[in-house]
């Protein structure tokens, strides 16, 4: 049978393609384009070769990436825990568990920005919450300014990050977790395994896919995420939570050092092209051990 | 009999969602303890969660002190529908494409689409604004509106593919046999069963549309009556003197509408967030 050219199909991706190619294809190559070039507000520009990354590695470049996979992999990790936790107690059979799906839901519903600027309330060292708290059960002898300190606010940043994304990664490991047959806890409850054995034996083992996925998809999020940054410090105190994110839109947008900023877009697209590559490698290799070991 | 709990685990179980729930609702707590206290009580050591000297008045108050308040909710909620209409336009028929035609390059065309999705819209922003810049739509509802939805359209496909994936074959066949156009079938016999995925993924792209205003307003927009409402308030979250309790007023105004929604349509919403979980 021959097969004719059928149009058709195409025709139903052109919406679709155009606005892709438009909004993500082409600044994708502009980005790569301008990255070699001096661009910035005036109308003209011109090659510069590879100046912009070698001005961008005199600075303190390394730093910056090094700091984005800490913030990073503690946020992502700290996601994960929280996820499965909350995976665990969202699939236990006791009254009231679909009210607290309900309650878990908000802090990924609202707008990310307004759930910051609750959180800098929080952190407000003289009349916040946790600061307040922390006080009145003797954790601190006196008001402390969570944003004003480098460490500080480096774990505050990933504390708010960790609560934006707690909900999504609960909901979708207990989605995960039900697919799992129930022969096989009933098999090992016969057998008179405990619930903890059960968990560690069963669930986590069968788990451990989708949370690879989830903890690969999270740390891509994660690595762009801007708005917590941006309204909590910044990228302060003294570019204590400048991700390599953060860096960027300081110097394209708020520098209008388009060339220099597009260099260093292209190296977070390396950085995480890269750390996608070695995961998925790894994730590859890992399928095939368990698949030859059956 | 598998699902009994001795008393002390029980204990332990709700001890635990207790504290994952403080984790989780304290902010909006805290916000909306501010919320109503007068000015002088926000700012009160030592810390106290309750005080006496409740009131609403800075839910009175904020709409005279933030002018623009009922504009940005607006502002909000017609950037998300615009969002999500043209999304679901670009959406449903390339997800109508990959999932019932066979063609060269469908596959790489689908991956190409997934790979979108490591992009983040941050990474593009020099080029990006130079294209809004170009095109004459900086501070215009069109620079939020086209950027939003570009982002969504890659997951809104993965999506909605796997809702067409589960409607038979033969239902169009049995159109074909009656003479109906293809485009014609897609609109009257495909679409209405999909109802339920459409609801889903319009459902999805809505919330994240909502949720992420803040960047593409933040570098595309300077015009006050057009901001949304997280870059309305945070205009006079940057000033020296924060009135934190009619923020977080406005803050818990401008999300109790998609809470309502939320609540209304959350089952919904999960379907479309764990779709990617269960394996068909």
């Amino acid at each position: 049978m021959t097969r004719r050219f059928d149009a058709f199909p195409y025709l139903l991706l052109l919406p679709a393609a155009l606005l892709t190619l438009t909004i993500v294809a082409w600044p994708l190559f502009e980005t790569f384009r301008l990255s070699f070039t001096d661009a910035s507000l005036r109308s003209t520009e011109e090659y510069v070769g590879f100046a912009n990354y070698v001005e961008i590695f005199e600075d303190d470049f390394w730093e910056v990436i090094q700091r984005t996979f800490v913030w990073m992999s503690l946020s992502v990790v700290f996601k994960m825990i929280m996820g499965v936790i909350g995976a665990v107690l969202l699939n236990a059979a006791l009254p009231g568990r679909t009210l607290f799906r309900v309650l878990i839901m908000p802090p990924w519903i609202v707008p990310v920005a307004i759930g910051v600027f609750m959180w800098s309330w929080m952190y407000n060292g003289q009349f916040g919450m946790i600061s307040g708290v922390a006080q009145k059960i003797g954790l601190l002898s006196g008001p402390f300014e969570f944003l004003a300190y480098k460490q500080s606010a480096f774990i505050a940043t990933v504390v708010t990050d960790v609560w934006v994304g707690t909900p999504l990664v609960s909901l979708y490991l207990l989605a995960a977790m039900q697919s799992i047959p129930k022969e096989q806890y009933e098999a090992a409850w016969v057998d008179g395994a405990s619930r903890f054995y059960r968990f560690r034996r069963i669930t986590l083992p069968l788990l451990a896919p989708a949370i690879f996925t989830m903890g690969l998809l999270s740390a891509i999020w994660t690595f762009n995420s801007f708005d917590i940054i941006w309204i909590l410090t910044e990228g302060g105190p003294r570019g204590a939570t400048t991700t390599m994110i953060i860096d960027t839109y300081k110097t394209a947008i708020s520098r209008f050092r388009f060339g220099e900023g597009s260099a260093r877009a292209v190296m977070i697209l390396i950085c995480m092209t890269a750390f996608a590559a070695v995961n998925l490698a790894l994730m590859a290799r890992r399928g095939r051990k368990t698949g030859a070991g059956k | 009999m598998i699902d009994k709990y001795k008393w002390w685990e029980k204990v332990g179980i709700y001890f635990a969602v207790a504290c994952f729930l403080i984790f989780v609702l304290a902010p909006f707590a805290e916000a909306l303890m501010v919320s109503l206290r007068p000015i002088e009580a926000v700012f009160r050591a030592p810390y106290r969660f309750f005080t006496p000297d409740m009131t609403f008045q800075a839910y009175i108050d904020m709409w005279t002190n933030v002018p623009g308040l009922a504009r940005y909710i607006a502002n909000s909620f017609f950037i998300s529908c615009a969002v999500t209409l043209l999304a679901l336009a670009c959406i449903i028929p390339a997800a109508y494409s990959v999932s019932r035609f066979d063609y060269m390059c469908r596959d790489t065309i689908l991956m190409a689409f997934l790979a979108v999705n490591m992009i983040g819209a941050a990474v593009l922003i020099v080029p990006l604004y130079k294209i809004m810049l170009l095109l004459g739509l900086l501070n215009t509802y069109w620079a939020m509106i086209i950027p939003g939805a570009a982002f969504t359209v890659p997951t809104g496909i993965f999506l909605m593919r796997s809702y067409f994936l589960r409607i038979p074959k033969e239902l169009e066949e049995a159109a074909y046999v009656d003479g109906a156009s293809r485009l014609y079938t897609l609109w009257r016999v495909i679409l209405p069963v999909a109802a339920p995925g459409i609801m889903v993924v319009s459902i999805t792209v809505f919330i994240t549309a909502y949720a992420q205003q803040f960047l593409f307003a933040l570098t595309f927009n300077s015009v006050d009556a057009y901001h949304p409402l997280p870059m309305g308030l945070y205009q006079f979250f940057g000033r020296e003197q924060v009135v934190y309790n009619e923020l977080m007023a406005a803050s818990l105004m401008g999300i109790l509408p998609v809470l309502i929604l939320y609540v209304f349509l959350q089952k919904y919403i999960v379907a479309g967030l764990t779709a990617g979980a269960v394996k068909e």
